[in-house]
């Protein structure tokens, strides 16, 4: 899922600071589960910023919404009357959400969260980037562990000269990539898979091609 | 301007090669660059220019080899990573070897969380295994992808490995990648572990890696006691054991105590076999150098780096330097 952690209270309030009445729509996707942008945060996001506003001698008028998800359009239309009179939207999801809410309506429209990474949760409370949408997979290169994105200079032969008891050079409490590669591979018996020269990556399928489109047309409908 | 590389004359005669490293200057004038290297020319075979070495920038490496180039001294133009994609890398390779450079040293590079501009974009559009096969590529007059080059390169290829990193295994899986993938020379981190190192040799010979490579073991000077500690917690990937620190705290000349380790370390590395030479790293110590090559009795060198200006010889017995 998408991982994302909302802003400083203060931060947002200072987007919407010449509003008087404002609507803070949540996302009941990733956002919800990384708990940053669902139902709860959103009522609480609007009861600070209006407590916040009263103390200013300012007061802000609220209206608040989750939308199913904000990464599709058909959720997105369904918000039109909800933010007709207000003078900003403020989004609790990740930037695809804020986006998709920019393009419909036309309003000020402002994050509430930073959308940090794709990745998953360990224990409650932590989650970890996994994925770095590189669009090449080669998991099945290296055990199931990525080494694009685990890798803190993503290297794909192996560990650089900074890797030490089982560490990154960049700090003591980031696993190196490789060294759980090894790890993983010793354990599955497949150490030689780790001997052949992985070429130049070719990164157009990656971020570096420009803004990427996926289309379907099997499920494309008219 | 189109002399061969010095370095891979003496490795591939055989003789046990002396080179050394230069920090360029933090700001724009070769002046300081200039004076390290003409103490360094007799005495080394090469030498080599770090590239934003701790992710500090720096005067760039290509510019620096440039000038030592057209000081007729053999430079080692290090070329990481960590601040250039692919298409960079060509071009400054290309840059570096038009101005006389004939060796080409391909790192990773250390992450920029610890340097200068922690807050920059790293590039990693290759990795050390990669930009090897480029360079060596690019000396067979090939382009990335196989396209022909009008003219090939004429360069000597080098990587690095850390005998000292983890896991072992695999550091010794890197090194024999970059050997197939075209590295000529190796520069190893610094040595302070004598036994490990040894140990590392073992695995190096017996995967026959030490006929593929010259291998040049990292030796470096420290100043004191605090340099050594700077070095064992902050520098990635260096081990400095404590018998080591306890030996320059006790010493009553610490940079003294460090030229002795050094000598000693190069005495110890003459006798590890599949060692073919040395790498001296003497940072904002470069002046020690002479001295630690002549008391580790390598010098007058086969080759040295840049002819000496003037009528000064390097017959046995000379003893004109100031070293």
């Amino acid at each position: 899922m998408i991982i994302a952690q909302q802003k400083p209270i203060k931060d947002i309030a200072a987007m919407v600071s010449d509003c008087r009445k404002v609507a803070l729509i949540g996302c009941a996707g990733c956002v919800t589960v990384c708990l940053s942008g669902g139902e709860k945060e959103t009522e609480i996001l609007a009861s600070a910023m209006r407590m916040m506003r009263r103390l200013e001698g300012k007061p802000l008028e609220t209206v608040t919404f989750t939308a199913t998800r904000q990464c599709d359009p058909e959720y997105v239309d369904a918000l039109e009357g909800l933010v007709k009179d207000v003078d900003a939207v403020i989004s609790l999801a990740c930037g695809v959400g804020v986006q998709y809410l920019a393009e419909r309506f036309d309003k000020w429209v402002v994050p509430a969260l930073n959308t940090n990474f794709i990745g998953g949760s360990r224990v409650h409370g932590v989650w970890e980037e996994k994925c770095g949408l590189c669009g090449d997979c080669i998991l099945h290169k290296t055990g199931g562990i990525c080494p694009i994105i685990r890798c803190s200079k993503s290297i794909l032969n192996g560990p650089c000269g900074g890797s030490q008891y089982g560490k990154c050079e960049i700090s003591k409490d980031v696993d190196c990539a490789w060294q759980l590669i090894y790890d993983r591979m010793k354990k599955l018996g497949r150490l030689d898979k780790l001997m052949e020269i992985q070429p130049a990556k070719d990164w157009s399928t990656s971020r570096d091609g420009g803004p990427r489109r996926a289309v379907r047309e099997d499920v494309m409908i008219g | 301007m189109s002399k061969p590389s010095n370095l891979r004359k003496v490795l591939e005669a055989g003789h046990f090669a002396v080179t050394a490293e230069v920090g360029p200057p933090r700001f724009a004038d070769f002046a300081p660059l200039r004076q390290k290297a003409e103490l360094l020319r007799r005495y080394v075979d090469a030498v080599n220019i770090t590239d934003n070495q701790s992710a500090v920038a720096r005067l760039s490496s290509q510019a620096c080899c440039g000038e030592l180039a057209r000081m007729g001294i053999d430079a080692v133009f290090q070329v990481t990573c960590r601040d250039r994609n692919r298409i960079a890398i060509q071009s400054d390779i290309l840059g570096a070897v038009a101005q006389g450079v004939r060796n080409i040293l391909c790192l990773s590079g250390d992450h920029q969380r610890f340097g200068s501009d922690p807050q920059a974009k790293s590039v990693f559009d290759l990795d050390s295994v990669q930009l090897v096969r480029l360079a060596a590529d690019m000396t067979r007059g090939l382009f990335p992808g196989g396209r022909k080059m009008e003219v090939s390169l004429e360069a000597y290829v080098g990587a690095v490995v850390n005998p000292f990193a983890d896991p072992v295994d695999l550091q010794v899986i890197k090194l024999k990648k970059k050997a197939r993938a075209g590295a000529r020379f190796v520069q190893t981190q610094c040595v302070f572990d004598l036994e490990r190192f040894s140990r590392f040799m073992e695995r190096v010979r017996e995967a026959g890696l030490d006929r593929e490579v010259g291998i040049l073991a990292g030796v470096s000077l420290l100043r004191s006691a605090g340099a050594a500690r700077f070095m064992q917690e902050r520098v990635p990937g260096v081990t400095v054991p404590e018998e080591v620190v306890r030996r320059l705290e006790l010493a009553p000349d610490p940079e003294e105590e460090g030229v002795k380790i050094c000598v000693e370390t190069i005495d110890r590395m003459r006798n590890v076999k599949g060692v073919a030479g040395v790498h001296i790293m003497a940072i904002a110590l470069e002046e020690r150098v002479p001295e630690i090559v002549r008391r580790a009795g390598l010098f007058p060198r086969p080759d040295p780096a840049g002819q000496a200006l003037g009528p000064v010889s390097c017959r046995e017995g000379n003893r004109v330097d100031q070293g």
